[in-house]
């Protein structure tokens, strides 16, 4: 078990370091499809399994398809190779650093982080998997946010009909 | 070497991942690659939501509201790439770039 989560968080990590190295924003596309692959796969790992599902359908599907769609669309160009200046990359660094640091501090000092993975009983039957309780979740105690999400969905729509006009009357 | 996965082995992941997209969105000056690194912060702490579910098991069962809460990031997430990219299509238009060093006037 612990094998595969240290292969799939380096699949991930890897992906996204080559999201930020990669110059040409295909090529970056497609490590972030690896880095979500590898994060979907941490959690079905984790027992998600509806939400590593959808992970890969509609971050590794859609959202990647509609960005290499742009991508191509736009006709972007590789940046150019001018060096960048030094001292944004010495910032980034020194935010990175010591956001891990940070993170690294927090996680030694909690108690909480120390838990091993706790065992889940299994129950057989209808009405058992987690597709199932989620759903059920979603439209009883979480049906007000759904209905919310809805509005945003439409919203978002409109918003992206009237984005992509050519000219607003 | 078989230890035991503890939830500070997923946080630190996550922070991990987190911390590379924030290195992505100062480092890098193209728009849209910027905008993948924002994705990239927000899977990350989908992660940390699904761990903490995951650790949280209550009556044998992991606590279902954290995959509920990033179901609703994920909606948010898809909402928010497809406005992004409209905007950065009409700022294409209009300025034939998509460098952020290029898209200044409004800098002073």
């Amino acid at each position: 078990m612990s094998f595969l989560f240290y292969l799939f968080s380096a699949l991930a990590l890897m992906g996204g370091i080559g999201v930020v190295v990669n110059r040409n924003p295909v090529s970056a596309a497609f490590s972030m499809v690896i880095s979500f692959l590898g994060l979907a796969a941490l959690f079905i790992q984790l027992d998600a399994f509806l939400v590593g599902i959808l992970q890969i359908l509609v971050y590794a599907g859609a959202i990647m398809v509609l960005f290499l769609f742009i991508i191509m669309l736009l006709d972007v160009r590789e940046e150019e190779k001018r060096r960048r200046p030094i001292v944004n990359i010495i910032g980034a660094g020194g935010v990175i650093v010591g956001f891990i640091a940070l993170v690294i501090s927090v996680l030694l000092r909690s108690d909480v982080g120390k838990a091993t993975i706790p065992t889940l009983t299994e129950v057989e039957g209808p009405g058992t998997s987690d597709v199932h309780r989620i759903g059920e979740l979603l439209f009883s105690t979480y049906w007000f946010p759904v209905q919310i999400v809805g509005v945003l969905l439409l919203v978002a729509t409109v918003g992206v009909v009237v984005l992509s006009k050519k000219e607003l009357k | 070497m078989e230890t035991a996965l503890t939830l500070n082995h997923f946080l630190f992941v996550s922070g991990v991942l987190f911390a590379i997209g924030l290195a992505g969105v100062l480092v890098r000056r193209n728009l849209i690659i910027i905008f993948m690194c924002l994705e990239l912060m927000l899977a990350a702490a989908n992660l940390t939501l699904v761990a903490f579910s995951r650790f949280n098991v209550q009556d044998g069962q992991p606590n279902y509201d954290g995959q509920i809460l990033l179901f609703f990031i994920i909606t948010v997430a898809a909402a928010e790439v497809a406005v992004g990219l409209a905007i950065i299509v009409a700022l294409f238009r209009t300025k034939e770039t998509t460098d952020v060093t290029k898209v200044n006037s409004m800098k002073y």
